[in-house]
């Protein structure tokens, strides 16, 4: 994975000791809040409902062993013993105090990490397939481009005061794992007719208040004018995004009300132009950067051989691991969504636990996918037992990826100040209504997605069920919604109705889940009857 | 009545007027009638406290209640965290809150 060079190691070691500067001048009453209050949040403090919390970036959800042990000794050192792990691929810590952060970000920047552009109208943590490196599937590993792009966009004068925040994906395969085209700019590394790597490019997309699918911008970008291309669409953004109203600043609003084809000629134009300058990295830099992804010493010999004379180990197998590129290896997911768990929680220990099994087990590398679960890119078939059953003590082993019981929930108003309702207690509802595991297994793939507010963190939009938590005169509601997808068919979900309680919503899911298994066909999914048979028969079965 | 909330500056925690000064239990705000938008430039401008603002809340036989189910869960802490709350012991601590 990436290495710090000096440039990068002394960009971050300064800005901590800036910050370090300007807490203590807000500490001394030198600055007021709101003075300060831009200065914490371009280093990822925000104040939450409790207290102030901070986001720590994980560019493409990579991570070594040591980064992430740091991570489990930061929960216990400044924090209450847990860490969150994010939509975004990210951490985030609830309990932190003031005065700890910049001794905080001061560790995090020995282990090469940082909280900056985690918060803030500026181009945020890049983010990409979980799978990158070792799905068998990709065309390349898509992180060597997410990092020049993370260079790029790291303190890039022009980009820092955007209209609004701004989400860059990338990934390599024709199997979108990353929601690619839900967020600002989406890219696909992809190879044309002569056998060449370039870029794909979607722009627009975005959940939110209001949901929008990237539309496609550009066939093919030559890797030689990857950031001038990227340069041109920010570009325009940057000039003609509203500032005027920041629920209408979004680049997708942009997108939207010019019309795909002129923003595309406007950004064609501003490419024309950038070409003249000398703005792109020579392709030696690329190169640097690709030479840290090299895949690791992989066993030739290993076997691809499996002893799943274990039920429960079968059954995890089976649920949460995915071929891996390498013949002995597979790629294992661990499950941060134990059954009546918090979405995305892991205990300081389990966080230096999962370390200490990718150091022994996976080349020492770790991802945060956009679901909230951690996995091991490079397991050998051999090692996976071992594995299983150290996870397994440590109450990580649930198999339920991509079920029912896997739920992307944000902290909702249980912790963000933000939020309108509570969205923790409803996954765990659900969750325990359908912890069994031949209950999860009759019902296959349903991914369903909590938000607490229509900021969209918990991406309701994208779940084949989505839920969505609203304030209905001082009292929490949710609305149920159907029919969204962040995959390869990437749509929108629908609201089907009037919202419900807490305890109604989880009862209104069981009933179409009943509805899905009495009119599904062969191994269709719960989203592909719900497109065949539509809406009215769930809203029927619900709403009676 | 009308209670003054804001955050710690140092800790970030919840915190609210007293009539003399910032307490972490709600049990003990203050009814700041009129005067809250006055108090919270005060005392922010002293360094106090930070984002301070006024809501709505009642004084009942268990304590002081704010109105709204957000500024409860200030009051308590995460009702999915017991054990992180100001009533840790308490297994019904959320009951008042949600």
């Amino acid at each position: 994975m990436y290495k710090y060079d000096e440039y990068d190691q002394q960009m971050v070691d300064t800005r901590v000791a800036e910050f370090r500067d300007q807490v203590r001048r807000r500490l001394a009453g030198d600055l007021t809040e709101d003075q300060f209050k831009p200065l914490r949040l371009q280093n990822g403090l925000y104040l939450q409902l409790h207290a102030y919390m901070l986001r720590v970036a994980v560019p493409y959800g990579t991570l070594n062993s040591a980064q992430m042990t740091l991570l489990g000794d930061i929960a216990d050192k400044y924090d209450r013993g847990y860490g969150h792990f994010t939509t975004r691929q990210n951490i985030q810590y609830n309990w932190i105090k003031l005065e700890d952060t910049p001794d905080i970000l001061a560790e995090l920047a020995k282990v090469e990490m940082h909280a900056i552009q985690t918060s803030g109208n500026c181009i945020r943590n890049i983010s990409s397939d979980q799978f990158a490196g070792a799905a068998a599937d990709e065309i390349v590993d898509p992180r060597p481009y997410a990092e020049l792009l993370r260079q790029w966009s790291s303190f890039h004068p022009e980009f820092l005061v955007l209209p609004r925040k701004f989400k860059i994906a990338v990934i390599a395969s024709e199997k979108d794992r990353a929601a690619m085209r839900l967020h600002d700019i989406g890219i696909r590394m992809v190879r044309n007719d002569a056998g060449e790597i370039g870029a794909q490019f979607y722009a627009g997309g975005g959940m939110g208040r209001t949901p929008m699918i990237a539309p496609l911008i550009r066939d093919f970008v030559p890797l030689d004018q990857l950031i001038t291309f990227s340069e041109a669409c920010l570009r325009v953004y940057n000039r003609y995004g509203r500032r005027d109203n920041k629920y209408k600043a979004r680049i997708k609003i942009l997108v939207h009300e010019l019309g795909r084809d002129e923003y595309v000629r406007q950004v064609e134009e501003e490419f024309a132009h950038l070409l003249t300058q000398p703005i792109e990295p020579p392709l030696a830099e690329l190169e640097r950067i690709k030479a840290h992804f090299t895949g690791p010493a992989y066993d030739s010999a290993a076997s691809d051989d499996l002893d799943l004379t274990d039920p429960d180990f079968r059954l995890w197998v089976e649920r949460n691991t995915h071929a891996h590129k390498q013949a002995g290896y597979v790629i294992a997911t661990v499950s941060l969504k134990p059954v009546g768990g918090i979405p995305g929680d892991a205990t300081a220990d389990q966080i230096r636990l999962m370390a200490k099994l990718a150091k022994d087990y996976s080349f020492d590398e770790l991802r945060v996918t956009h679901a909230q679960n951690i996995v091991f890119p490079h397991v050998k078939k051999a090692d996976l037992y071992t594995v299983w059953q150290a996870l397994d003590e440590a109450g990580l082993s649930t198999a339920n990826l991509d079920t029912v019981g896997d739920i992307i929930a944000c902290p909702g108003l249980d912790y963000c100040s933000l939020a309108n309702a509570r969205s923790i207690p409803v996954a765990q509802k659900i969750s325990e209504r359908f912890g069994s595991a031949k209950r999860q297994a009759e019902i296959g793939e349903l991914k369903l997605k909590i938000s607490g507010c229509i900021n969209a963190c918990g991406h309701h939009h994208a779940g084949h069920i989505g839920i969505l938590g609203v304030d209905k005169k001082g009292l929490e509601n949710y609305q149920l919604l159907f029919g969204g997808s962040e995959g390869a068919d990437t749509s929108l979900a629908k609201i089907i109705g009037p919202g419900f309680t807490e305890d109604g919503v989880v009862d209104a899911i069981e009933k179409a889940t009943e509805v899905y298994l009495a009119n599904k066909q062969g191994e269709e999914r719960f989203l592909d009857t719900y497109r065949r048979i539509g809406m009215d028969p769930f809203k029927e079965a619900i709403y009676g | 009545m009308k209670i003054l909330t804001g955050n710690d500056l140092k800790t970030g925690a919840v915190i609210w007027w007293t009539g003399v000064g910032w307490s972490l239990d709600v049990n003990e705000s203050a009814d700041v009638g009129d005067h809250g938008a006055a108090l919270a430039a005060r005392e922010e401008g002293a360094q106090n406290v930070v984002g301070a603002y006024v809501v709505d809340g009642e004084k009942t036989a268990e304590g002081i209640r704010p109105a709204h189910i957000k500024e409860r869960i200030r009051a308590l802490g995460p009702t999915v965290r017991l054990d992180l709350t100001r009533e840790a012991s308490n297994p019904a601590a959320a009951d008042w809150v949600i």
